[in-house]
C-alpha cells in the first residue's frame, strides 16, 4: 500500500513542490489542495508545507488558520489522521490550536538559513519511529520565527508525555528547551521548524529527512487512514 | 454608532522581548541613562459599528482573543476612542 498525501497550499506557501518530490520519491502519491477548499481528498497524511502563508501578516499562521481548508485538516486530525506541519506549517498548527505553544521571533532577531543537528528524543512517535533515541539528524532550517514557547505547566506535561520529539543539539533560535519538533498528546499531529523535505538525498547534503518522512509512511502502512488508497 | 478602537498588543510580561532589549541597549549610546524595561508591541486601529461603547469594547476584545493577539504569548488592551454619527 502506498500512502496518499494531501499537501495544502496557502497563498504564500513555497515548499509544496519540495514536499511533493520528496514524498513521491519515498513512494507516496500526492495531491495539492488549495487553502480555499472546504474538504480534503481521502488521505492518509496531510502536510502543511513551509512558506509565508497569507504573507505571515499579523503573526505567522494567524490568518492561515482561518483558511476554509483548516476545518477539514482539524477533522482529519481529530479522527486520528496524521498531520505534519513543517516550518510555516508548524506555526499554523500552533495558531490553530492543533499543537501547543507558539513560535516567536528568533532570539537573535535574524532570519536563519542553515544546517542544524537535531537529536531524536522520542522514537515512539509516528514521525520518528525510524530513528534511534539520541540519533542526531542533520536537516536545514530556514526561518525567522522558530523560537518555540509554551508556559511551564504545558511544558511539564509535554515532557512527561514525551511530546518534545526533536531538540536542537545547539539551539539556533532561543526555542524553549531547545525544542525543534513536537507532537500533540494524541501522537498524530507533528510540527517541526526544520525542513525534512530538503534533506532527502545525499546530493542535497543529507538524507536524514527521510527518517522523519519515512517514519510517517511506515505508520500509515500499518494504520491506514484513507478509506480508498 | 461608529466607534474607533485602538488595540495594543504586547508580549506578556515574563516573555523575552529581544527587540525591546536591543533598543534598551541602544539608548545609552545616545546619552539616555537609566532607561529600562523597554518593550515593543504593536498597535492596531480599527473602526466598527456598535450600539454602545461597552458593546464596542466587548466586540474588539473578542476580536483580540480570536485573532488580533495570540493568548499564548501576548496580552492586549483595548481603548474605545470616540464615536461618530
Amino acid at each position: 500500500m502506498s500512502a496518499h498525501v494531501a499537501i495544502v497550499v496557502f497563498p504564500g506557501s513555497n515548499c509544496e513542490q519540495d514536499c511533493e518530490r520528496a514524498l513521491r520519491d519515498l513512494g507516496c502519491t500526492t495531491e495539492r489542495v488549495w487553502h480555499a477548499e472546504s474538504s480534503l481528498p481521502d488521505s492518509d497524511i496531510v502536510v502543511l508545507p513551509g512558506g509565508f502563508a497569507h504573507g505571515d501578516y499579523l503573526r505567522t499562521g494567524a490568518i492561515a488558520r482561518f483558511s476554509p481548508v483548516m476545518e477539514a485538516v482539524t477533522t482529519h486530525a481529530t479522527s486520528g489522521g496524521l498531520v505534519i506541519g513543517i516550518c510555516n506549517g508548524f506555526q499554523i498548527l500552533c495558531e490553530a490550536g492543533l499543537l501547543p505553544g507558539a513560535l516567536r521571533k528568533n532570539s537573535g532577531l535574524k532570519f536563519i538559513c542553515r544546517w542544524v543537528d537535531l537529536r531524536v528524543e522520542n522514537n515512539s512517535t509516528a514521525f520518528t519511529s525510524r530513528a534511534e533515541i539520541g540519533q542526531v539528524l542533520r536537516i536545514p532550517i530556514n526561518h525567522f520565527e522558530g523560537n518555540w514557547y509554551c508556559n511551564d505547566t504545558v511544558l511539564a506535561e509535554m515532557k512527561e508525555k514525551g511530546q518534545i520529539a526533536l531538540r536542537y543539539v545547539d539551539s539556533p533560535n532561543g526555542a524553549l528547551d531547545a525544542t525543534a519538533g513536537i507532537v500533540n498528546s494524541a501522537g498524530n499531529v507533528f510540527g517541526l521548524m526544520p525542513h525534512p523535505e530538503r534533506a532527502t538525498e545525499e546530493l542535497l547534503g543529507s538524507e536524514d529527512g527521510r527518517v522523519i518522512l519515512g517514519s510517517m509512511i511506515d505508520h500509515v502502512s500499518r494504520v491506514p487512514h484513507a478509506q480508498v488508497s | 454608532m461608529s466607534y474607533s478602537a485602538r488595540v495594543s498588543v504586547m508580549l506578556k510580561q515574563g516573555i523575552a522581548d529581544p527587540q525591546g532589549q536591543t533598543i534598551e541597549r541602544a539608548l545609552p549610546a545616545l546619552g539616555y541613562r537609566g532607561v529600562k524595561n523597554v518593550r515593543v508591541g504593536k498597535v492596531i486601529e480599527l473602526e466598527l459599528q456598535a450600539e454602545s461603547p461597552q458593546e464596542a469594547q466587548g466586540l474588539v476584545s473578542e476580536m483580540c482573543e480570536r485573532l488580533l493577539a495570540n493568548p499564548v504569548i501576548e496580552s492586549f488592551e483595548v481603548t474605545i476612542e470616540g464615536e461618530q454619527e
